[in-house]
């Protein structure tokens, strides 16, 4: 009897031994320990002694179960284990290989670089206004103080459609458009498309500026250049050095062009300054009474100030572009590296 | 405007170098754009004289010479020029010289013969770009002198760009003036005498148009020697200002508009009928310039005309027929105040822009015309010689400009400028600018100089002010910033959002140029009628675009020219159509797309992009402002037939088109490959609804597929418009087509269309006997409608 206990245990441990997978290694328990199992019919089989041999068989019986029992457990924990690993390395992967899908584009370098300038202005307060490109003669020239035949007209080289209408050369029109329309105080910044006749090396027949002006009571060239120095600093991202100059705009008086250190050198010289150390960046000045004039508002109870600045120019000296047509040609490869 | 240094100089020395000189202009507001020497660097070159000359006993071309360069023994040089000849004064360049581009002269032998130097051309000693023979020198140069100081070479030439309203500096007095300004120093202008009167001579002038000639001066000088040299200190002042020496009668006007500002003009008294009118044109009259170019004048041109004919365009150019020359004897010349209006404008109307245009239309000294004639004649006697005669002078004191007294209020200084001057300083600064000051009790009764044509209101003074104290001496504000909320508005999406939702999509932003060539834009859009440049800059950039494609696409050839396959593009802008010969500029958003639907990668297999790709890019858009839009089959020319869709706002109207490019055009582009395009009107994409919550049901929602048999004319659109017009309550708004089967089961001309409807009630669980209900309801509506019928 105990000797075929022992060789139910040994064939049991043996077959467990052979066992690979966790199905298999349930065949073997319900072969072993299931109803019919061979350890369930020798437990059965007791009911046929006498209760002394009983409970001392059955304690052997029982020894040997659970000796066969642990086995089983370990060996199942075994084979979880293997499993695991297994599915583990099968589905180990290389992670260097490029995601799948749709890849990003990119905002044109302009669109960048407007964005920012208008968020900027927009932290304080300007609101942004566009106008029409196709302008008439009274607001690209008359109402800002630009008369037929002024020599200023010179400077400007325009596109005709006829006499009256013409391709606005500069966003300074929408400040006699809101000011036309709105009433002081006002802080607007106006971005867009502008146009002069003009093509070469430096020049494109189209590129943007940002107009921005700020009509109160009150209203004095040192906040203009405040506005100003302000502005550069957070359009660079640095304490730059700015000065400002005399200039001449029919449409500012006073008048001043901007000039920054020249942010390839940091102000040492080089090309890109013409060795002088500095960069003309912007153009400026305190709104022109007669300009105020031509919109109704008494320069005696207002004042105000009035930017412009070329986008382009801005965003080749953010970015190093050393050509300005590669805005306009649209070189995917180009407008691939401003993300 | 060009000048030399040491001319300015002459007038006014600050004891400052080149560059702060330089520095003060430009910060003052006279912008110098280039500071050059007046020659390039060389040295050991003196004056020298040829005593002697042999010929070279072995060269044809070569001359010995014996040339007295101020040391005790003349020196052999051997020279090849044509005009080298006994008693010519010359530069000579000594051993150990070193000219322009570091050319060492040293000791040589020529065929044989030793050479203790060279003479030099003014190509050599790098004055000009060109010259043929040595640079001869003026009889009376002193041997061995060093070349650089006898002409003054160590100059320096000043390019100042001035701005429009400072023509009182287009002279060496002019800025003479500022200089002195901003140094505090004290200087005088040229003293003219006035010459002796030799004859009596004169000839008539009459001025029929006082208002645009409120001042005419000329005289005849008889006798000149036009042949007569130009000193060299006046060729080298001309020179470095970057005119040509053309005689002396021409580089004196030239010298007199650099010196003083004023234009002049010289004619050849034989060459004149009659008497001098200042006159408008006639109808069909014509003038031959100067420049050999004859124009047909327009009876608004000022002319200067003899009894016979037009002489001179007024103010801008002389013409050839009364023209100087070099056996000219005896010359009229003129001295006048055009007023700016009558010159404006002029000059450009025939292309011609000259020194003279460029004053007079910005505004020449009108009390300056005596002073500038007498020294033109001063000057012409001196190199020329001649007899001059009386001025004849017609003034009309009522149509010179008039300087009225501007008010210039201390209060108006310090709120404009943000600073308080004191009242000596403002006085000193207006004062030294030529103005006169009369106390007022707000301020100053401020009367500008003749030569300030820029000074008419307050403003002006102010600017001048700031402009001389220093725009970098003026304080700088903290920030001006009043702050208020700033509006948020939730009914308008932000076109940036949709540009952000493209790039997201794989799209690449284009900017490009908002004028396109007329020839593309017809192939792109032939029905439209564009709006045409009346001075285009090229043939490529002649009419206004109708529609944003013309760019694009030109973009995508471009870029598929340079080996890119695969190209999604987007651009916002204007587009330009004429309604009822009214121009609109309307905002578009368009987009262009060629290639794979992937870039090439290893775990997607790619395939062409469709029509369907480029839909779900605009369903996304729509759906960012929750737009209501429907795409319906419509035909436009440019796109294929079978593919295109006319994209309907809410209301019905119009706002945009999608599909592919038509083959034909395709092919007539240069495309290799199908193109899609979409165009939308920005005006009714971004208008964005408030969303409005709607409470979520706690009951289960249900879902149900139909197979639905229609007729190919049928659209999914016709399908889910009549189920979403049935208006069943429990409908959501979810219907999905999964599948569209044609073939086998399905007779010809039909199509069979599944979806899905998902069905939810807010009060209670639909019973399956409701849900049949539901759905056959909604089939016996797509029956009467579109007679739909349920596939088994």
């Amino acid at each position: 009897m105990s000797a075929t206990l022992e060789e139910i245990l040994a064939q049991a441990l043996q077959e467990l031994a052979a066992v690979n997978d966790l199905i298999e290694l349930d065949k073997v328990r319900v072969n072993y320990l299931g109803k019919k199992g061979l350890f369930t019919l020798q437990m059965k089989e007791l009911g046929n002694l006498d209760p002394e041999q009983r409970r001392s068989v059955g304690q052997v019986i029982n020894q040997v179960k659970d000796q066969f029992q642990q086995q089983l457990e370990a060996k199942k924990d075994q084979l979880t284990a293997d499993e695991l690993s297994a599915r583990l390395a099968s589905e180990s992967i290389d992670v260097s290989l490029p995601g799948r899908g749709q890849a990003t584009g990119r905002l044109h370098p302009v669109t960048t670089t407007l964005r920012r300038i208008s968020k900027i202005f927009a932290s304080v307060g300007f609101t942004v206004v566009e106008g029409p490109e196709i302008e008439d003669d009274y607001h690209n020239f008359e109402a800002l103080n630009i008369p037929a035949h002024h020599p200023a007209r010179a400077m400007h080289d325009t596109f005709y459609f006829d006499a009256h209408t013409v391709l606005r050369t500069h966003t300074s029109p929408v400040q006699i458009r809101t000011m036309e329309s709105e009433k002081p105080p006002l802080k607007v910044i106006a971005p867009g498309r502008v146009y002069r006749c003009d093509s070469d090396i430096t020049h494109t027949p189209m590129f943007h500026q940002v107009e921005g002006f700020l009509v109160d009571t009150d209203v004095s060239f040192a906040d203009l250049k405040g506005v100003v120095y302000e502005f550069l600093r957070a359009f660079f991202e640095k304490d730059i050095q700015v000065r400002f100059r005399p200039s001449y705009f029919p449409f500012t008086e006073p008048s001043a062009e901007v000039d920054i250190e020249c942010v390839m050198c940091n102000g040492e010289g080089c090309r890109v300054c013409s060795h002088t150390g500095w960069l003309e960046v912007m153009g400026c000045g305190m709104i022109h009474p007669e300009v105020f004039k031509a919109v109704n508002i008494d320069s005696e109870q207002y004042t105000g100030f009035a930017f412009g600045m070329g986008v382009e120019r801005l965003a080749m000296l953010r970015y190093g572009i050393n050509d300005l047509r590669l805005f306009f040609e649209n070189d995917l490869k180009f407008l691939e590296q401003f993300n | 405007m060009q000048i030399s240094e040491a001319w300015l100089r002459s007038y006014v020395n600050p004891d400052v170098n080149t560059e702060t000189l330089v520095e003060q202009l430009t910060m003052a507001g006279l912008e110098v754009d280039s500071v050059e020497p007046a020659a390039a660097d060389f040295s050991g070159v003196v004056v020298g004289q040829v005593i002697s000359m042999e010929q070279h006993p072995d060269a044809d071309r070569l001359r010995v010479c014996q040339v007295n360069v101020g040391a005790e023994a003349p020196l052999q040089i051997v020279c090849g020029a044509s005009n080298v000849r006994v008693g010519l004064k010359i530069p000579a360049a000594l051993c150990g010289a070193v000219l322009p581009g570091d050319f060492k002269i040293k000791k040589s032998k020529l065929r044989g013969q030793e050479s203790f130097g060279m003479l030099c051309s003014e190509k050599e000693l790098g004055l000009v770009a060109e010259a043929h023979g040595l640079m001869e020198l003026a009889d009376d140069a002193p041997v061995g002198v060093d070349i650089r100081e006898y002409l003054s070479l160590n100059d320096t030439i000043i390019e100042v760009d001035l701005t429009p309203n400072r023509a009182d500096c287009l002279s060496i007095e002019g800025l003479a003036r500022e200089v002195a300004l901003l140094n505090k120093l004290d200087w005088s202008t040229t003293v003219v005498d006035a010459v002796e009167i030799g004859h009596s001579e004169t000839l008539t002038v009459t001025v029929k148009a006082p208002e645009a000639c409120p001042r005419y001066l000329g005289r005849l000088i008889n006798g000149v020697n036009a042949q007569a040299i130009t000193p060299l200190w006046m060729q080298e002042r001309l020179r470095r200002s970057g005119i040509r020496s053309l005689g002396p009668l021409v580089d004196v006007t030239n010298y007199v508009l650099l010196e003083l500002g004023q234009p002049l003009h010289v004619f050849d008294t034989a060459k004149l009928t009659g008497g001098i009118t200042v006159r408008y044109a006639n109808v069909d009259e014509s003038l031959t310039l100067l420049n050999n170019e004859v124009i047909k004048l327009d009876p608004q041109s000022l002319v200067i005309a003899d009894d016979k004919q037009a002489l001179a365009l007024a103010g801008v150019m002389g013409g050839s027929d009364s023209a100087v020359s070099d056996v000219t004897q005896s010359v009229f010349l003129e001295c006048a105040f055009f007023s700016p209006l009558a010159i404006a404008g002029k000059a450009r109307n025939y292309g011609l822009h000259t020194d003279s245009s460029h004053r007079f239309e910005r505004g020449v000294d009108a009390q300056l015309q005596t002073r500038a004639i007498e020294r033109a004649t001063q000057l012409i006697v001196q190199i020329a010689g001649g007899v001059v005669g009386e001025i004849s002078e017609v003034t009309s004191t009522e149509h010179l400009p008039v300087k009225t007294a501007v008010l210039l209020r201390r209060h108006k200084i310090e709120q404009s400028l943000a600073v308080k001057l004191a009242d000596e300083q403002i006085k000193d600064i207006l004062q030294r600018l030529g103005m006169q000051l009369l106390d007022h009790a707000e301020g100053w009764q401020v009367i500008p100089p003749s030569f300030r044509f820029d000074i008419s209101i307050e403003a002006d003074l102010i600017e001048e002010i700031a402009r001389v104290f220093g725009y970098n001496n003026l304080p700088s504000s903290n920030l001006f910033m009043r702050s208020e909320l700033s509006q948020v508005t939730e009914t308008r999406l932000e076109i940036d959002r949709v540009k952000d939702l493209l790039v997201d999509r794989g799209y690449q932003e284009a900017i490009t140029y908002s004028f396109v060539d007329a020839e593309i834009q017809n192939v792109v859009a032939p029905n439209v009628e564009p709006i045409s440049l009346k001075n285009p800059i090229s043939s490529e950039l002649a009419v206004m675009r109708t529609t944003l494609w013309c760019g694009l696409l030109k973009v995508a050839l471009y870029n598929t020219n340079r080996q890119q396959t695969r190209v999604r593009l987007f651009e916002t802008g204007l587009r330009f159509i004429k309604v009822n010969a009214e121009i609109q500029q309307q905002k578009m958003l368009a987009g262009l797309l060629l290639g794979d639907v992937y870039h090439d990668q290893w775990a997607e297999k790619s395939r062409k992009i469709d029509f369907y790709d480029v839909k779900a890019d605009l369903e996304a858009i729509f759906d960012l402002a929750g737009c209501d839009v429907s795409f319906s089959k419509a035909e436009q020319l440019t796109l294929h037939p079978g593919q295109t869709a006319k994209i309907l706002a809410a209301d019905g109207v119009e706002m945009g088109w999608m599909g592919m490019l038509h083959p034909q055009i395709e092919k007539a582009l240069g495309f290799d490959q199908q193109v899609f395009l979409f165009e939308l009107d920005q005006n009714y994409l971004l208008n964005k609804i408030v969303p409005r919550f709607t409470a979520l049901s706690k009951y289960p929602s249900v879902k149900r597929d139909l197979a639905l048999i229609v007729n190919e004319s049928v659209s999914a659109n016709d399908i889910m418009g009549v189920i979403k017009n049935s208006a069943e309550p429990t409908l959501q708004d979810i219907i999905i087509i999964f599948d569209v089967y044609r073939g086998k089961g399905i007779e010809p001309g039909n199509k069979s269309i599944a979806l899905s409807l998902i069905l939810q009630d807010d009060t209670q669980t639909l019973t399956e006997f409701e849900i049949d209900g539901i759905v056959n309801r909604l089939l016996t509506i797509l029956a009467n409608e579109l007679n739909a019928k349920l596939r088994d």
